[in-house]
């Protein structure tokens, strides 16, 4: 799913990631650990098409994103990636059941509502739909937030820190939900961390 | 509810409700302003030519020449004076002159003024008739459309016409006018004038109490036989009234040579003075234009302010939008995408300026045309469209892609890991 080769970045002429390999087949989940400021961020920017290394190349499934103009790999990356950010984003002039939509707007793909709806009920905040992010507690934006993530079916999830800034309750919730939602999607799973409390629950991890 | 690039714009624009209030409404008062100038210079130019139409020249009394055009052909200002009719009768065998109309002012009917005249006048605009017919007697008038619509005149209706062109004058009550007619709308001073004959202005004016003298004078005048014609007019008039005045006499000339030499023999040799409508009213523009020209700059440096007032409320909004941007750009937009996103956000601002700019200056200049008297006498309307509305159209969707050109190209550079990374 995810060949990585060579992969080596810089920022301001001091190098922040070097990765001579890495790689993950459909359907597994991992963990990338590592403390703040060793590449971690920076590591999943690369595998998003977020972010283009200096060296390197990025092969997701069949493409290789480092070979594609920025235009497609926008479009790649808005059909077949989902990504969760530890700071959520949502569109705060766009209602849920909107902020939804987006995804497949902006990937090029059919706006289904029957699809919003089926998303939003998995996770439990179908109630929601026409609420907007500032009327939601944190925990149902994050919901919210995983919703827009996997509602293009994304053969790769990727999320940043998503349980760091959570308690041990609501962190457990959250892997949860994203473990529910990668299964149910049949998508493979990255998640970046420090967080120590995620180390039991994954078999694959990588430590920058 | 579909997701378009138009209802993400369109969903920021509302977030920001008093700041979009402010810039469209700006821009607006920028293209009402000018919108005003147009359809009023327009307007005003149109008719000044139709209503000078068919006419070389005036002739009148002694004064201002603008005055005398203002006072004969659009019935604006007061009369110069009177002439007599017995000089005028002497100039008008010139060669240089095809065709002459005579008028007689000075009074009114409820501040619509009343003109003795000929049939050659309302023929001179080529008038008809919508209901009765032309005066035939002293004392018959025809009234214009507007007037007649606005007073409810109609055929066999009688008014007392009062001295002066305010309704505060004396009332001629002793010599009621009936109405014999009314004129179709011509789009021309004729519709909010009363025609009548020349005679009745006579007639209406004699000094009060010698009824038994003046039926004596006026006995004869039926008999065709002895009446006099005014050369190269329609009007006929008998021996006894040649002593009489008329106000102005409006000239046509048999070619246009006659421009170089009637007017200066005018000035020179009679008592008279000539005015050429067309030197007139370009002198008149020449006086306008500097109050145009102020105004304009005004519009314009509003339209400017608007502009800048766009682009720094799209620049601020930018800095809070990053993160949207970015996230945007991690769902799959393109770069072109975002840049456009927000081009369209400037587009949207000013065409929504544009547009109620249009609708407030036709509003003000429809507002303008129904208060001022002065400008219902050139018939301004608020309805009336002009190619050149296009082009402020334009011109703002020019000023929305200006304003909104270096935040789009910051929207379509900005560097989304970066943003994304912040913490």
């Amino acid at each position: 799913m995810i060949h990585l080769e060579n992969i080596r970045h810089q920022y301001n002429g001091q190098t922040v990631l070097d990765l001579p390999h890495f790689a993950c087949a459909v359907g597994e989940h991992w963990l990338i650990l590592g403390n703040s400021g060793s590449g971690k961020t920076t590591l999943l920017h690369i595998i998003a098409g977020l972010l283009s290394p200096a060296e390197g190349s990025v092969h997701i499934a069949e493409a290789e994103l480092t070979a594609m103009s920025g235009t497609a790999c926008d479009r790649f990356r808005g059909r077949h990636i989902g990504i969760v950010f530890q700071q959520l984003h949502l569109l705060p002039t766009l209602t849920v059941g909107e902020n939804l939509l987006i995804a497949p707007y902006l990937a090029g793909l059919p706006q289904e509502r029957e699809r919003v709806a089926e998303v939003l009920q998995s996770l439990e905040i179908a109630d929601k739909i026409h609420a907007y992010p500032h009327q939601l507690s944190y925990g149902q934006r994050q919901r919210v937030a995983i919703a827009r993530a996997v509602i293009n079916n994304p053969r790769l999830i990727l999320a940043d820190e998503p349980t760091s800034a959570l308690d041990d309750r609501h962190c457990q919730q959250v892997l949860e939900l994203l473990l529910a939602q990668a299964q149910r999607h049949q998508a493979t799973l990255v998640i970046a961390t420090h967080d120590r409390r995620l180390k039991d629950r994954f078999e694959k991890q990588i430590l920058l | 509810m579909k997701i378009s690039l138009l209802k993400l714009s369109l969903s920021y624009i509302r977030r920001r409700k008093l700041n979009t209030f402010l810039n469209v409404l700006l821009l607006a008062l920028g293209i009402a302003t000018i919108v005003v100038l147009l359809l009023f210079s327009r307007q005003f130019e149109d008719s000044l030519t139709r209503n000078a139409r068919g006419i070389d020249m005036v002739v009148g009394a002694k004064g201002s020449p603008l005055q005398l055009i203002l006072s004969s052909i659009y019935h604006l200002d007061v009369p110069t004076g009177n002439i007599s009719l017995r000089e005028a009768s002497r100039l008008l065998p010139n060669r240089a002159i095809r065709q002459a109309i005579p008028l007689a002012l000075g009074d009114s009917y409820r501040g619509y003024r009343i003109v003795g005249t000929t049939p050659a006048y309302p023929a001179l605009y080529a008038a008809e008739l919508a209901a009765g017919n032309l005066w035939q007697q002293p004392l018959e008038a025809v009234a214009g459309a507007a007037v007649a619509a606005e007073l409810g005149l109609r055929p066999g209706v009688t008014i007392v016409s009062d001295h002066g062109f305010s309704s505060q004058g004396d009332h001629h009550g002793d010599h009621p006018l009936t109405i014999s007619g009314i004129l179709a709308p011509s789009g021309t001073v004729l519709d909010r004038l009363i025609l009548t004959g020349i005679p009745t202005i006579w007639k209406v004016h004699e000094e009060g109490g010698s009824e038994a003298g003046s039926d004596h004078d006026h006995e004869p005048v039926g008999d065709a036989a002895v009446a006099l014609t005014l050369p190269k007019t329609d009007f006929h008039y008998a021996p006894a009234d040649s002593g009489r005045d008329i106000t102005s006499l409006l000239i046509r000339y048999s070619a246009p040579m006659a421009a170089a030499t009637l007017p200066r023999l005018i000035n020179a040799r009679t008592p008279f003075q000539s005015a050429s409508p067309a030197f007139e009213t370009a002198r008149l523009y020449n006086l306008l234009g500097v109050g145009v020209e102020a105004l304009q700059a005004f519009g314009i440096i509003l339209i400017v302010t608007a502009a800048l007032s766009i682009f720094i409320a799209l620049y601020n909004a930018l800095k809070e939008r990053r993160y949207d941007l970015a996230m945007m750009r991690s769902l799959g937009a393109s770069r072109a995408k975002l840049g456009w996103h927000v081009m369209l956000e400037g587009l949207l601002l000013s065409l929504g300026g544009a547009l109620g700019g249009l609708l407030l200056g036709h509003l003000a200049v429809e507002m303008l045309g129904s208060w001022l008297s002065e400008a219902r006498q050139i018939n301004l309307s608020g309805t009336v469209w002009l190619a050149e509305e296009v082009w402020l159209l334009l011109l703002a969707a020019g000023i929305g892609i200006i304003s909104a050109l270096l935040p789009a190209i910051q929207a379509y550079r900005s560097d989304i890991s970066g943003i994304l990374a912040e913490r």
